[in-house]
């Protein structure tokens, strides 16, 4: 069974809490708490006024630019203030409030639950129609889909390689997606296909949901050009990177995108947006979140609109469970920690909640480095994290740009294997964040010198 | 308004710790330990308890005393660690206080005086070892032969009549009628250190700490091939002693000695080796190399040791290898 070439752990994937848990719908809220930013890019400019009605899939923000995504919205109702608000970690986030009062659609939104299979539209129509949905990557960058479906001049995709791996421990969002919505997701590559002019998809799936690659495979035995990989267990199989790596062995080289070497990667629920925006005319208004937790009441997995506080979603599961000691955003290997959940609301960057017991919330006291070059086998980029922490106690920002710091993808396998609990992610990272203003500041220079 | 902890990711581990792997190291080499015991008997159990109560006694009185640190470091288990693999390079039946300056160089000037575990560029049981074999040359060459555990129970004392060469001596002298048989190389029936003679045992347990992952294969495979492949040269270019064949001579080189132990345990240490596969194939093939250089023209008889040390110090050096970055054009 294939998968990745270099590094990668083998964390337990806890998924047990809340696998195979039917999608939940989640109750309106009373308000719902909009961000302008829920994607990577420029932030969404607002085109609605404080009193203004809005109806289920309006355009409640634009794309503030190239790399942007629109903002639909997610409930009905008046809009009360655009505002901002605080967000789970203390940071402010301008948002749009809107006083949901019932449930009323945009009348071009099909709501039946009908397959739609057939779609006709030309490539550019697809693209627009994804751009208009506001549809990002719902595995985790939040990437606008669109940017990703107009390769730069000169470049041609190959082949569309869709993660089903959802390799984050816990989280089980995508693999009940598949379950329940893969002849959607099905009709979604084809339209990717379409829209990217390739004749080839590839799904890749991690080998512990068996069922899911079964029902995809039963699924897709009657289309043409889409292959299902079943893949060998290890993290971080969903990086784009190493999901390439693992279905196509081709390594996109580093600083250049998936393209380069032919590939355009979607996640299964991006993949279920675009069947619904571009079939259905639903733009992306809500997803599915996995709540879920050693102690959590009623693991599982909801279908939350966006702008819900999350609180409201925990309840759903049972509340937050008596020795919580993290409540992180998404899974345990990448996602952010909250400080608290009070206000915050669900938004297209949220896969999961996780509750961890306070046992498991405190990091061991750092021990001495022993060099055991554990951080280096587990390194899926090749680098040596080791190193790349000491350089960034010593400033020695330079070096590790020539230790190829800005390839670290931050999926924390170092940490993850570090038999000393030393935190080389809390060294790499803000290192990572100096080069890379170092590189602009040259880039900036050179093109200032052009001139 | 509850606040939760907050801590960047990873929020989870995978459990490895530097104990574990101590300890796993530890029990790996309890196989060995155990055919000492009965091939050399109390005097085995003595070297290993000084030798271990020592290295640590000596790690806890530094922190303690010298360096004054509130958290003492011997939890770990590195020192006693330390402390065995001293006692396996040792003759059983070596007189404690000799033991006991082993430890004192080895943890204190070896480990400590470097700033504890994580910071010392030599083997710290090596450094005790050779520092003995220097200072004290006869007692440290002076090897009881293995007499069966029975014997050593019924409370014969180690006389000259029962110490003897080890086979490594025997075939630079070559004497190879007074050599072990293969059979007694491999099960750990001849003389030599205490931990050193039973390769089986010994590649039992390297391949134990292979399969837990504690260490990976590059180090031993390396050490092994190239001094096979020497031996293999050598003996074809008439190396080997008189009347023995080439395969016979391999087979002694790698299941004499320190080898065995050498390769699997000593130059595997984490502190003291390279971080990349590369890195450590040649750290390997160096050990190897100067290892049997040594063997064949140099004064001791055995040079597992000092191409160890050797090697440690190319340790920096092979780190500026770089690992196989992803998406590196592979030739």
């Amino acid at each position: 069974m294939r998968t990745f070439r270099i590094g990668g752990v083998h964390p337990h994937d806890n998924k047990q809490f809340s696998a195979h848990q039917r999608i939940v719908e989640c109750p309106l809220p009373k308000q719902a708490i909009i961000p302008l930013v829920q994607h990577i890019g420029a932030p969404a400019q607002a085109v609605v006024e404080v009193g203004a009605k809005v109806k289920v899939g309006e355009l409640l923000a634009k794309a503030g630019g190239f790399v942007s995504a629109n903002i639909c919205s997610p409930v009905s109702g008046t809009v009360t203030k655009i505002d901002q608000a605080t967000d789970a970690w203390g940071a402010p986030m301008q948002c749009i409030f809107i006083d949901v009062e019932g449930d009323v659609w945009a009348p071009e939104i099909d709501r039946t639950p009908d397959l739609v299979r057939s779609c006709t539209l030309e490539p550019k129509a697809i693209i627009d129609k994804i751009a208009a949905a506001g549809i990002v990557g719902l595995g985790g960058a939040c990437f606008p889909t669109h940017v990703k479906l107009l390769p730069p001049p000169g470049k041609k995709a190959e082949v569309l390689i869709v993660n089903g791996v959802e390799c984050e421990p816990y989280l089980t969002c995508d693999h009940q997606l598949m379950l329940e919505h893969g002849e959607e997701i099905i009709v979604g590559i084809q339209i990717l296909k379409r829209a990217l002019g390739v004749d080839r998809a590839i799904i890749g799936i991690e080998n512990n949901k068996k069922d899911a690659i079964a029902h995809m495979r039963d699924l897709a035995k009657t289309q043409l050009g889409i292959e299902i990989l079943p893949l060998k267990l290890k993290y971080p199989q969903g990086g784009e990177k190493q999901l390439i790596d693992a279905c196509i062995g081709r390594q996109v080289p580093s600083g250049a995108l998936p393209i380069e070497v032919g590939a355009v990667v979607d996640n299964v629920a991006t993949i279920y947006a675009v069947y619904e925006a571009v079939q259905k005319n639903k733009p992306l208004i809500s997803r599915v979140m996995t709540v879920t937790g050693k102690q959590v009441a009623k693991p599982g997995n909801y279908s939350v609109r966006f702008g819900t506080p999350i609180d409201e979603v925990i309840a759903l599961a049972g509340g937050v469970p008596a020795n919580t000691g993290k409540v992180i955003g998404g899974g345990p290997m990448m996602g952010r920690a909250m400080d608290h959940t009070e206000g915050m609301p669900a938004n297209k960057r949220l896969s999961g909640l996780l509750f961890l017991p306070e046992a498991e919330s405190v990091r061991p006291e750092e021990e001495n480095c022993i060099r055991c070059s554990k951080c280096v086998q587990a390194c899926p980029m090749g680098l040596e994290p080791y190193l790349l922490q000491r350089l960034n106690e010593l400033e020695m920002y330079e070096e590790m740009e020539k230790h190829a710091v800005m390839d670290c993808i931050d999926c924390g396998c170092c940490v993850f294997a570090c038999p000393a609990h030393r935190r080389l992610l809390d060294g790499i990272r803000p290192g990572k964040a100096k080069v890379g203003a170092m590189l602009r500041e040259r880039a900036a220079a050179a093109a200032a010198e052009k001139k | 308004m509850k606040n939760f902890i907050v801590a960047p990711a990873p929020h989870a581990h995978s459990g490895d710790s530097i104990r574990r792997n101590m300890l796993l190291v530890i029990l790996a080499l309890m196989p060995a330990y155990v055919v000492s015991v009965i091939e050399f008997g109390y005097g085995a159990l003595i070297t290993a308890a000084v030798s271990v109560l020592a290295c640590v006694g000596t790690e806890w009185c530094i922190s303690r005393f010298l360096l004054k640190e509130k958290k003492q470091s011997i939890g770990d288990l590195s020192a006693v660690l330390t402390g065995l693999l001293l006692a396996f390079n040792l003759p059983s039946n070596i007189d404690w206080w000799i033991i006991l300056i082993g430890a004192v160089v080895a943890i204190g000037v070896g480990k400590m005086s470097f700033g504890g575990l994580g910071h010392n560029p030599f083997n710290p049981a090596l450094v005790g070892r050779v520092f003995l074999l220097i200072s004290f040359p006869a007692q440290m060459t002076t090897w009881p032969l293995a007499q069966g555990f029975d014997s050593a129970i019924m409370g014969q004392a180690v006389t000259d009549a029962n110490t003897g060469a080890t086979p490594l001596s025997l075939i630079g002298q070559g004497k190879i009628a007074d050599l072990p048989s293969l059979w007694d190389s491999l099960m750990g029936a001849m003389g030599g250190s205490l931990g050193e003679v039973c390769a089986l045992a010994l590649i039992l347990g390297g391949l134990f700490l292979i399969c837990t992952k504690v260490i990976t294969w590059h180090i031993p495979f390396a050490v092994i091939a190239t001094a096979a492949a020497f031996a293999a040269i050598a003996g074809a270019f008439g190396g080997a002693p008189e009347g023995m064949c080439t395969g016979k001579y391999v087979a002694y080189e790698l299941l004499t000695g320190g080898l065995m132990l050498g390769a699997f345990f000593m130059a595997t240490d984490y502190v003291t080796s390279p971080m990349t596969a590369c890195g450590k194939l040649i750290f390997g093939f160096g050990i190897g190399f100067i290892m049997m250089v040594i063997r064949t023209w140099g004064n001791y008889p055995e040079g597992m040791s000092f191409a160890i040390l050797i090697m440690n110090a190319c340790v920096p050096l092979l780190n500026k290898l770089r690992p196989m970055r992803f998406g590196e054009k592979r030739k």
